[in-house]
């Protein structure tokens, strides 16, 4: 690699070194990434078996099919055989297991995401503030929700919604998850305010500014990157979720990590490697959106040039 | 103030009271009142979410606390003999006991007279499930003697006998004693595999039976374990990383926060996928001639499993602190240090390393602390030898409905996990964390 020079009077065993560490980096790289790229053309597998078929190393087009995918709309419906007009498609918006349950990861994730967001952002205001009484004990309370083990959290919140009439609700998960993602929006946003120049909001007040308009004009747009980054990040954890989801909410309220768990435990099936291939690849677009966001906030701050 | 004319004392304005804000109150007083006034709207700023998470997480994991040490389910049920055991407490050893070493008519008056409740509102299957947590067998003794109840008539210890036998064991009666008071240590002891002997003393239980603390320590082991595997496979790529200008690195650093996004249901399928008998790693294996087709190697269903998944779980969260601390290390040190003859070891361990020590801390601390919490991994990857203390909580909470002992086991953990956070808070600082 030609990005990590070697001085000129380096010797042989400096270089053999140098070149053993970047392969070793390299095969660290390969584990981190290949477990999570090998689902991507397994899923496309014609035969249900988890490795490569002697066709798909072929590259014969027979062993790929889009079986799994079809099977994601088919399972859990009513009439899979019939005609694929009009009416199967409803069935498949109002009967498949999979939709409902990304439908259901779809209403509990904004909704918590939202909560999170909106308390959070507030909070993380006021926790930078340096007349923050009890500032270390409450930023220790708010963050824990991230440390302690889910299973604990799970537990305490069975016990709690039992004897609150929350179990078995939409309200009850989404107060759940909305905590769960509380962390990552004051720890995002916190960065943000971190050297945040107050003066600029002085400024604004002496010019007359309301505090509304303070902070919709002066504040919002230079935490916005880093809300947004919380708020994915609210989001994330909230649809990866399942623990909670086990523990507290009814039989019916399938979400998709939920769904994946049941069949990872009953019977795996391809299918699940489908699902996790758009999983991935909803993960690339998230990880995309938060480096963009991430780079133009330090760019608003003048952290970094361009 | 009257002036004291004096050479070396700087003249004071005349009349200079103290200082004043433009209201007139002194400064020091309007001072005070504005600090407050900005620590009440900083504090306001903050109360809707820390009434929030009072209420969504502080309060229910406070529930649990006091379910691990309260169970009321015997004495809410058994009023009247709760009310004997609560008149005849033993003392030494034997009080209110017949010469047969169990007690009298009245208390079997008292038992019958429960049953029957206990038949009449369906709970003796509850009070026999928290007489069985501490003796085996006894939840059928309850509901078939319940079920009888009502032809029970006096002398109702010979009836009882007659009924069951099982009625004139002593250490029943030592049991239903202990299980009659709500609150008790007892969850807490089980959790740590003791027990009550017949006297009433606090043993270990025998080897054999002994699951929790072989658990504990297991699934400490196997985090400190994850941690290590971590910091040695993150260690050369977070120098990598911070070495390397940023064009490459923010390439490189995808490799390392696209498996941070992905769920990670969709990690641990992936190394199912990968290490199942029939796998892409096996089949590898064999098509390199390194195993031989039925010598395939079992990967998963047991520590292995949860070892490795695990580790590639947790690896970015050592990644990110380790690259955050390297990346303000300037090289030039450890040049300097090559310059003025040290090997690169000693450049590398004297100078390098030991200015990495707080990015290590970091990342082993929330890597273990993280770890020693893990459910949804063990619990598809581990099989039976991979599994850690957060699945057999789930286990008493889901299957044996032991949920006390579950509450116990929890709070055991979330002692552990918050002297951990406290120590994390006191090294690194929790505003110091990072992700991406």
């Amino acid at each position: 690699m030609s990005m990590l020079k070697l001085p000129a009077h380096a010797s042989t065993g400096e270089r053999i070194w140098h070149y053993t560490y970047l392969v070793i980096c390299g095969l660290i790289f390969l584990f981190l990434i290949a477990p999570i790229l090998i689902v991507i053309p397994l899923s496309f597998n014609a035969e249900p078996y988890f490795t490569f078929t002697q066709k798909m190393l072929s590259l014969d087009p027979d062993g790929y099919s889009l079986r799994w995918y079809d099977r994601i709309l088919t399972f859990g419906m009513t009439a899979p055989e019939a005609i694929r007009d009009s009416n199967w498609w409803r069935d498949v918006w109002e009967n498949a297991s999979w939709i409902k349950a990304a439908k259901n990861s779809i209403i509990i994730g904004i909704a918590s995401t939202i909560l999170a967001t909106a308390l959070g952002t507030l909070a993380a205001l006021g926790l930078s503030r340096p007349e923050m009484p009890f500032r270390r004990l409450i930023m220790g309370v708010l963050i824990s929700p991230m440390i302690v083990p889910l299973i604990i959290t799970a537990t305490g919140l069975f016990f709690f919604y039992s004897s609150t009439g929350l179990a078995h609700t939409y309200v009850g998960i989404i107060m759940a998850h909305a905590t769960l993602g509380i962390p990552f929006v004051i720890i995002t946003v916190t960065a943000t305010l971190v050297g945040f120049d107050h003066s600029l909001t002085r400024a604004a007040q002496n010019l007359g500014a309301t505090p509304i308009t303070v902070f919709r004009q002066i504040i919002m747009p230079l935490i916005l990157p880093g809300v947004i980054s919380g708020a994915l990040f609210a989001f994330v954890t909230s649809f990866d979720e399942v623990v909670v989801v086990l523990f507290v909410a009814d039989f019916d309220q399938q979400t998709i990590p939920r769904q994946m768990w049941n069949g990872i435990r009953e019977q795996i099936s391809p299918t699940i490697l489908s699902v996790a291939t758009i999983l991935v690849i909803f993960s690339i677009l998230l990880l995309t959106t938060v480096e963009l966001l991430r780079r133009r906030s330090e760019r608003l701050r003048g952290l970094s040039p361009g | 103030m009257s002036t004291v004319a004096s050479d070396t004392s700087p003249s004071l304005p005349v009349d200079s009271g103290p200082i004043t804000a433009a209201d007139g109150t002194p400064l020091h007083v309007a001072l005070q009142r504005a600090t407050r006034k900005a620590r009440i709207r900083a504090f306001l700023l903050v109360a809707p979410l820390l009434a929030f998470v009072i209420l969504t997480f502080v309060a229910p994991i406070g529930q649990m606390l006091w379910r691990s040490v309260e169970n009321d389910s015997f004495s809410a049920n058994m009023p009247a003999l709760t009310a004997w055991f609560k008149a005849n407490e033993a003392v030494q050893p034997g009080a209110g006991l017949d010469s047969d070493g169990l007690p009298g008519e009245d208390a079997f008056a008292a038992l019958a007279a429960d049953l029957a409740g206990a038949r009449e509102n369906r709970t003796a299957g509850v009070v026999g499930t928290r007489v069985n947590y501490d003796l085996s067998g006894s939840r059928s003794l309850f509901t078939k003697s319940a079920r009888r109840a009502n032809r029970l008539e006096a002398p109702y210890k010979a009836a009882l006998l007659d009924v069951d036998e099982d009625w004139g064991n002593p250490e029943l009666w030592g049991v239903m004693r202990r299980s009659s008071s709500t609150y008790s240590a007892g969850f807490y002891l089980a959790a740590l595999d003791m027990q009550y002997d017949a006297q009433g003393n606090v043993e270990s239980v025998p080897d054999n039976r002994r699951i929790y603390v072989p658990l504990f320590v297991r699934t400490l082991w196997l985090s400190a374990l994850i941690s290590v595997l971590c910091l040695v496979l993150a260690y050369p790529i977070a120098h990598l990383l911070a070495r390397l200008p940023l064009r490459y690195s923010n390439i490189l650093m995808i490799f390392v926060l696209l498996p941070f996004w992905t769920s990670l249901l969709v990690r641990t399928t992936s190394w199912m996928v990968l290490m199942q008998s029939q796998g892409v790693v096996n089949d590898l294996l064999v098509a390199m001639g390194i195993v031989s087709d039925d010598g395939r190697i079992q990967m998963m269903y047991n520590q292995i499993g949860t070892l490795i998944a695990m580790t590639h779980i947790l690896l970015p969260f050592m990644v990110l602190p380790l690259y955050s601390v390297m990346k303000t290390i300037p090289h030039d040190y450890v040049r300097a240090a090559r310059s003025l003859g040290a090997t690169p070891s000693t450049a590398f361990w004297k100078v390098y390393f030991p200015q990495t020590v707080p990015g290590i801390g970091a990342g082993v601390l929330l890597v273990f602390i993280l770890a020693v919490g893990y459910y949804i991994t063990p619990a598809l990857v581990g099989g039976s030898s991979g599994q850690l203390i957060s699945n057999l909580i789930a286990f008493h909470m889901q299957k044996s409905l032991n949920w006390s002992l579950a509450a116990a086991l929890a709070s055991l953990l979330l002692f552990g996990v918050i002297l951990l956070y406290w120590l994390y808070d006191r090294l690194i600082g929790i505003d110091n964390m990072k992700f991406g």
